[in-house]
């Protein structure tokens, strides 16, 4: 078996819904040793959200849950009362890291925060993710992904002029907060390795959006510089030629083709003779109206006879920066990520074996391994709380009292 | 004051655009001197700007984000003046070599024995070219770590493509699931989770990669297709498919869990919005409290969160007309004493003015010797013991020349002088080029 990165850490997962568990699945993908601590009952509230093998809402069934918990094992814990509070702190002084994804109020108020938790364990690296911080005056504010988005990335930039902003697909805020939050754990975990000492680490979603590179930054230092406002600007109407999204003969391409690109779309439309005027090159082509109508009345044609397909490799031969808009079966058939195994097949007792998605990055030495699918709810209850004393009769009056 | 996470990790950073320098920029910020490798010869498509010397009238055309210079200047130096690569470049160090030429391939070779990480996201064969390699790098530094961010990989029929995060994220599927739900996607616009996604990924894969390395004397290499990382954001929409076989469309502004309302709703002012997400009962209660319990919201179709769901349309045009007689941030601070997720759709100077990312210390004061003062969007992260700070602002290019060849290589003052005459050192780039 070949070595994982990240074997011998030891993570207590206190993480629920996306960004946490997305945080948590790359240190479990990687080679950590993550115990996911669910509640008691419903367990994570991810279990209960879709999509859903064969559309059945059952909490083992959830095609999200399945996704972000590759590689985690399970217990479930009541945080709420007092014993629930102990086997917690039992558990923290043998993890280097803990992740909690909670409203700030939350640990405090079961007299588990950092403070608490580093007198048991000075090497603890604490990371808790939470929508606005841990201080200020939204710390308590309730937010989702479309709310954290449209207060902290450019939402306000997308869409057509006149009409609501758009948000992203899906919910990848959170998992752009959970993928921040990992590297900086990581960088903790070391620190803590280095200097034998751990710490908190805040990690607000809003300002992974603030700081993000996805254009929010840039858009907030342009204002700094120059008090411009970014507007909407939708389409092929974003101010250059031949950039945005066309529809072409069986979908949508997209196309980044202005400015200093150009030349390499006059390549790619095989050098007509009516773009040999110098005029196309000048700066301001993409704002003259008449000039894009003229670009256009051979652009657009020329796209509707050529599928994405032939778009995207006439276009790259030509360096042209584009792409075809693929829905989900496409993508699943493309054979560049057949071809490279992209796609990872994973066993699991409820669904059999189906296709995930596969490493986000290849390590040679340590690639990522699936060593197990989603664990079961509490289904680790045993090996887990065995490992830190406990004995059978012991967990089977914990189950009584709703402890476990 | 503590030592910083990554001080003493050394990155030699090949990076362009945004994908590469957001995971640099991230090791910067937790204490790695990361060491920009330019060259006065030749221009990085798209990353010191645009053009690297615009006219005033071509930054009037661009957006803000890319040709909002310091007042509307190219300046001097506009290289060192866009805020879209300013704002990706703190805490660096920048030097300047010509690859072009074999002394400049001395002196790369110099440079890797002195680092620990080599980072590059390029298309494919222009590494090849240069003939930078894995294999070359371990041969000169057995143990580093070598990270490779290509759109779509280093092998497969699609290594050589070029894209910008917009078109991978097409071809992953992302923009057929995002837009208005009765428009096609013509009517969308450019975003860029796919640099966001490798930017933070590829820094996470490095912290992995080092402590294997600290574990077991070993460096290795990392391939982190910007296409394949960013697939794992939208494993709802994959995992709908590879379950059911159902393939998703738009969905606007709603999401996939039941939630209604779920929308940019008008609020009063000029083209502004306030985001309302509602999923549970108790939110419900919470909202119809805030509007001052209207007659509409007691019809049996809004009852409960199935119907409310089913019938979102008709609640979202009644919820519309109480958000559009508040302003923003009005509604915003009224549905939230109601406990109801709820936020203005914020701009660059909402965020400015805002009194909880002011009062966190979010933006941070610096003075850039060519931009000016203003101030920069700051940290993702907040760390109790190792907190990050602004060491540097944005790197001038060729600024941190004297530093990385006489201090980090050790080179004479003779032999520098020399490696000048040879064209290798500057901060300017070569007059023809734009």
């Amino acid at each position: 078996m070949l070595d994982q990165a990240l074997e011998g850490v030891t993570v207590l997962d206190l993480t629920h819904y996306i960004a946490g568990p997305h945080c948590t699945k790359l240190l479990a993908d990687y080679g950590a040793d993550v115990i996911k601590v669910e509640r008691t009952g419903g367990g994570d509230p991810a279990r209960h959200l879709g999509p859903f093998y064969e559309d059945d809402p059952h909490h083992e069934k959830s095609g999200l849950f399945l996704h972000l918990n590759t590689n985690k094992r399970s217990v479930t814990l009541n945080l709420k009362v007092t014993s629930g509070q102990f086997i917690l702190k039992e558990l923290v002084k043998e993890a280097d890291i803990l992740v909690d994804n909670f409203s700030p109020r939350v640990m405090p108020g079961w007299g588990l925060d950092y403070p608490v938790l580093s007198k048991i364990n000075p090497m603890l690296v604490m990371t808790s993710i939470s929508n606005f911080g841990q201080t200020g005056p939204y710390r308590d504010y309730k937010a989702s992904e479309l709310v954290l988005f449209g207060m902290g990335g450019e939402m306000h930039s997308i869409g057509m002029e006149g009409r609501e902003p758009l948000k992203q697909g899906g919910n990848v805020v959170q998992y752009e907060a959970g993928a921040v939050a990992a590297g900086v754990t990581m960088a903790a975990f070391l620190a803590a390795d280095r200097d034998g000492q751990g710490q908190y680490i805040d990690i607000p979603i809003l300002e992974t959006q603030l700081g993000g590179v996805d254009r929010r930054h840039a858009a907030l230092l342009a204002y700094q510089y120059s008090g411009q406002i970014s507007t909407q600007q939708a389409g092929w109407l974003s101010g250059a030629l031949a950039s945005g999204t066309f529809p072409c003969q069986d979908g949508y391409v997209e196309i980044a083709g202005g400015g200093p690109l150009f030349p390499r779309v006059i390549k790619m439309l095989g050098a007509p003779a009516f773009l040999n005027d110098p005029k196309w090159l000048e700066p301001g082509t993409g704002s003259n109206p008449e000039m894009v109508e003229e670009f256009n009345t051979f652009f657009l044609p020329w796209l509707l006879e050529r599928t994405m397909q032939q778009v995207w490799e006439v276009g790259q031969r030509a360096r042209v920066l584009c792409g075809p808009l693929y829905n989900t079966a496409d993508l699943l058939k493309d054979p560049h990520f057949t071809g490279r195994d992209f796609w990872s097949g994973i066993e699991h007792p409820f669904t059999g074996s189906i296709d995930y998605p596969g490493p986000p990055f290849r390590m040679s030495e340590t690639p990522r391994q699936i060593r197990r699918s989603a664990p079961l709810l509490g289904e680790h209850n045993e090996e887990v709380y065995g490992h830190i004393g406990y004995s059978k009769d012991d967990l089977v009056r914990l189950r009584e009292r709703d402890v476990i | 004051m503590a030592k910083l996470p990554l001080e003493g990790i050394r990155v030699l950073d090949f990076c362009v655009v945004w994908a590469g320098p957001f995971a640099t920029q991230i090791l910067a910020d937790l204490g790695a001197e990361v060491v920009k490798v330019e060259n006065v010869h030749f221009v990085q498509p798209l990353t010191r700007g645009f053009w690297i010397r615009p006219t005033k009238a071509q930054l009037e055309g661009l957006v803000p984000m890319i040709g909002g210079y310091p007042d509307l200047e190219p300046g001097q130096r506009p290289w060192n003046r866009c805020p879209s690569f300013n704002n990706l470049f703190r805490n660096k160090y920048s030097m300047t070599v010509d690859l072009r030429i074999p002394s400049g391939m001395e002196i790369l070779k110099r440079l890797i024995k002195e680092c620990d990480v080599f980072y590059e996201n390029n298309v494919t064969e222009t590494m090849d070219k240069l003939g930078i390699s894995y294999e070359m790098l371990k041969e000169i530094k057995p143990d580093i770590i070598m990270v490779r961010v290509p759109a779509y990989g280093s092998t497969g029929p699609y290594k050589n493509y070029r894209a910008l995060g917009v078109h991978l994220e097409s071809a992953i599927g992302h923009s057929m699931i995002r837009g208005y739900r009765d428009s096609d996607p013509t009517t969308n616009s450019a975003i860029y989770m796919g640099d966001y996604a490798a930017g933070a990924q590829g820094a996470f894969a490095v912290t992995a990669a080092l402590h294997y390395r600290k574990r077991t004397g070993k460096g290795q290499l990392i391939e982190l297709s910007q296409a394949e990382n960013a697939i794992s954001f939208l494993a709802e929409s994959v995992m709908d498919y590879t379950l059911n076989r159902r393939v998703q469309g738009p969905l606007g502004n709603r999401n996939n869990f039941g939630s209604a309302p779920c929308g940019a709703f008008p609020a009063k002012g000029d083209n502004d919005w306030i985001n309302i997400t509602v999923s549970t009962d108790a939110e419900w209660e919470g909202l119809c409290r805030a509007m001052g319990d209207p007659d509409w919201a007691k019809e049996e179709m809004f009852s409960d969160q199935f119907s409310r769901w089913q019938n979102a349309d008709e609640l979202e045009e009644h919820l519309g007309e109480w958000t559009s007689q508040h302003e923003k941030y009005e509604a915003f601070h009224i549905l939230q004493e109601h406990g109801v997720p709820a936020g203005p759709v914020m701009h660059a100077r909402d965020c400015y003015t805002d009194p909880h990312i002011r009062e966190r210390g979010f933006f941070k004061r610096l003075t850039h010797p060519e931009a000016g003062t203003h101030d920069y969007p700051g940290f993702m992260f907040t760390m109790s013991r190792t907190p990050p700070v602004m060491r540097q602002v944005p790197c001038l290019m060729g600024e941190h020349n004297e530093y990385v060849y006489k201090q980090v290589l050790k080179v004479s003052d003779e032999e520098y002088a020399e490696i000048e005459r040879e064209g290798h050192i500057g901060m300017d780039y070569d007059p023809e080029l734009v």
